[in-house]
């Protein structure tokens, strides 16, 4: 067989084009009590992950409140430090670099914020919070870094002579597309957005997903999305990930997951997203999860969403499901997937 | 909009024109003078609703939407002089069964509050009292509407606390709300407002800081107990999918105004007003996969102090110039295209159902 041979070219190929890779990360955060502050336990925020984003992509990270997505976005971008497992980015490892040397490569690697309300200083003007990160990082664009403030805003969709405004004059949505304005202005090669229209109003959120799509073409992006909208996740990625209490459960190309989720996780998920469309509203069968999300101090042993599986089995409360590929392209970390085999393959035999 | 038009809203339901609609506003207007100026957040607001039928109020911040349903429960504060604390300027009327509220002292309007009426708020933790249990909040509620001693009145707190689905409501009931979830917490202020089986349920997007799964659970909740005690809902959101999922009925606000009123497959199937157009355009669809751009609004959403002149909704509209000017002049009445389905706008029908059937349609 030919195959094993080229693997390790084609290993290689896939490195190349992996901007950042993600091998088993662990956050906790440790829970202190008592007189002299010992460890009582520690919130398992994320708690091995895996996965790698490729250039020019878009990649989603989905789950419900509590699911560690916002914590991976933090550890992604180093303003939180990884507890275990390796972040590499560029081929370089930056898992625990020092603050010093942290700073060159926030050039390369900027965030959007939630809300655009805390995220601007509100006694900075806009000149001044776009411009700030050409300050800090020692950058003297060509022409100034007025024009070049000015050009970001253009870019956008500001008007350019609302550089000496402040931000309280600012709608919500025009406060998004100045923050976006900053992250663009060390031209980074990867943006982390955390929840970036999750706090705008349905036209204004139309906009702001226009704009990021323009500008990935026009400035060579790559993003990783951080979400709770499952239908603003499916109209902007390529690939998405699935957490529950820490851990993905699901990683497929977007029309996949969405065709055919297989971990029953997401599909409970995506059978409660209400869907506009009244002629729907009889045929729709939800799948309605009992209790609450478990507390990711003392998760489920094993698979951790047995207790709130319909699926769930001796097995599950035992040996946790590894994250595996069970259809090319398409990973899941469960002992009995929804949708599997998929039909086409049932076919071939 | 007149009195005709707002009796054919609910007509269409029974064939009875005469029958008086169990919740009736009409020609609502809600003002607060500030040192900017006077905010119009309401102005001029008309709807009816029924028994058993469910009404949603679709439009974005600053639409109006939960001044409307403030206005309804007697929460906002009234002027008590010209010197004092600026309050909220209110005028129109607003039936509940025939019964007249603006009108009625504060008192009065309170002891509807409850049996009568009931809102569920957004933020479940500023709507709790954080010193009081769960269980004594819904108590409270319950007992002044009902001659019941405490042993009674607990007993229906859990049992209330186990129908809206908060697991072991025995002892749940003893718990303060900050010891509750987010899911829980709005569980149990929709318990406390079901407390007294209301007629009139207003929910003001009572599931948007919930995760999906919550949300339908929350969602069916509100389905089950309204086929129950046969209530009618008014449900606030600025979700279309959840106005989709649960309305008879859908009020599209913008500006303070009413944009579009018709049933939600009217609403969906037909939407006839180029903002609702583009409340559909702007929606990423989670049930398809993506074929076009989002055909988003351009602009963004007027100040309240200065709303434009004729239809507020013109400087965003990309039809607005096809009206010869009269958009920029004439505020448009809010006119029915077919029975029960009211627009407010100046294109011709042949004009709108052009642009709907090639223009947008196709691209949603």
């Amino acid at each position: 067989m030919s195959a094993p041979a080229q693997r390790p070219a084609a290993a290689d190929a896939e490195q190349d084009s992996n901007l950042i890779i993600v091998e088993d990360l662990i956050k906790h955060f440790p829970i202190r009590a008592g007189l002299l502050r010992r460890q009582v336990g520690a919130v398992q925020a994320v708690d091995g992950v895996n996965f790698a984003v490729k250039k020019r992509e878009t990649f989603s990270i989905v789950g419900e409140s509590g699911c560690g997505k916002s914590t991976t976005a933090r550890l992604l971008t180093r303003l939180l430090e990884a507890t275990a497992g390796k972040i590499t980015f560029e081929g370089r490892d930056i898992t625990h670099l020092k603050d010093a040397q942290l700073r060159p490569l926030r050039r390369d690697m900027q965030m959007i914020f939630q809300d655009p309300y805390s995220s601007l200083n509100p006694r900075h003007t806009v000149g001044k919070i776009v411009g700030a990160p050409f300050r800090i990082q020692g950058v003297s664009p060509p022409g100034g870094v007025k024009k070049a403030v000015q050009d970001l805003l253009a870019a956008v969709g500001l008007n350019p002579e609302h550089y000496n405004r402040y931000p309280h004059e600012f709608s919500g949505g025009q406060r998004q597309r100045i923050g976006i304005a900053r992250t663009l202005a060390l031209r980074p090669r990867l943006i982390v957005a955390d929840e970036p229209v999750s706090a705008l109003d349905v036209s204004i959120q139309a906009q702001v997903l226009n704009l990021l799509e323009d500008l990935q073409e026009e400035f060579d992006l790559t993003y990783v999305i951080i979400a709770h909208d499952l239908s603003v996740v499916r109209y902007v990625s390529d690939r998405v990930a699935v957490m529950y209490l820490g851990k993905i459960v699901e990683l497929a190309d977007a029309e996949a997951l969405y065709s055919s989720p297989m971990h029953p996780y997401t599909v409970a998920l995506m059978s409660a997203v209400p869907v506009p469309d009244t002629r729907r509203r009889q045929q729709r069968e939800r799948i309605l999860l009992s209790g609450d999300v478990p507390s990711p101090i003392k998760p489920p042993p094993a698979c951790r969403f047995h207790t709130r599986c319909w699926k769930a089995q001796e097995i599950c409360r035992t040996k946790e499901p590894p994250l595996v590929e069970l259809v090319p392209r398409h990973q899941v970390a469960c002992h009995f997937p929804e949708n599997y085999p998929p039909n086409e393959a049932a076919d071939l035999r | 909009m007149t009195t005709s038009t707002l009796r054919d809203m609910v007509t269409r339901h029974h064939g009875q024109p005469d029958q008086q609609p169990f919740l009736e506003v009409v020609d609502l207007r809600v003002h607060f003078p500030t040192d900017d100026g006077l905010v119009k957040s309401v102005d001029g607001l008309s709807f009816a609703l029924d028994r058993g039928r469910t009404l949603g109020i679709v439009g974005e911040s600053g639409s109006g939407k939960s001044v409307t349903s403030l206005a309804i429960m007697g929460l906002h504060t009234r002027p008590a002089s010209e010197q004092t604390r600026p309050g909220a300027q209110l005028s129109g009327e607003i039936y509940l069964e025939g019964d007249e509220l603006l009108g009625k002292t504060p008192e009065y309007v309170r002891g509807l509050r409850g049996k009568r009426m009931a809102m569920i708020f957004q933020d479940p933790l500023s709507a709790m009292n954080p010193y009081y249990t769960v269980g004594h909040q819904i108590i409270e509620a319950y007992r002044i509407h009902n001659p019941v001693n405490k042993k009674v009145a607990r007993k229906h707190a859990i049992d209330l606390l186990g129908r809206v689905g908060i697991p072991e409501p025995g002892s749940r009931v003893d718990a303060y709300p900050h010891q509750f979830s987010g899911g829980m917490r709005q569980r149990a202020m929709i318990a406390m407002a079901l407390s007294c089986d209301p007629d009139l349920l207003i929910a003001d997007e009572p599931t948007t800081a919930l995760d999906v799964t919550v949300q339908a659970q929350i969602l069916d909740l509100i389905r089950d107990l309204q086929s129950e005690f046969n209530s009618a809902v008014v449900l606030i959101t600025h979700d279309l999918g959840v106005v989709a999922e649960l309305a008879d009925d859908v009020l599209v606000m913008y500006a303070g105004r009413a944009m579009e009123y018709g049933s939600a497959d009217q609403l969906f199937n037909r939407p006839a007003h180029p903002y609702t157009w583009g409340l559909l355009g702007s929606m990423p669809r989670f049930d398809r996969p993506r074929e076009e751009r989002l055909l988003a609004i351009k602009g963004t959403p007027p100040s309240l102090i200065n709303v434009p002149s004729g239809c507020p909704f013109h400087p965003r509209c990309s039809y607005a110039a096809r009206n010869h000017g009269r958009s920029e002049e004439v505020r448009p009445e809010l006119d029915p295209v077919e029975p029960g389905h009211l627009v407010a706008c100046h294109l011709t029908q042949i004009e709108r159902e052009a642009i709907w059937e090639h223009e947008i349609a196709p691209k949603l």
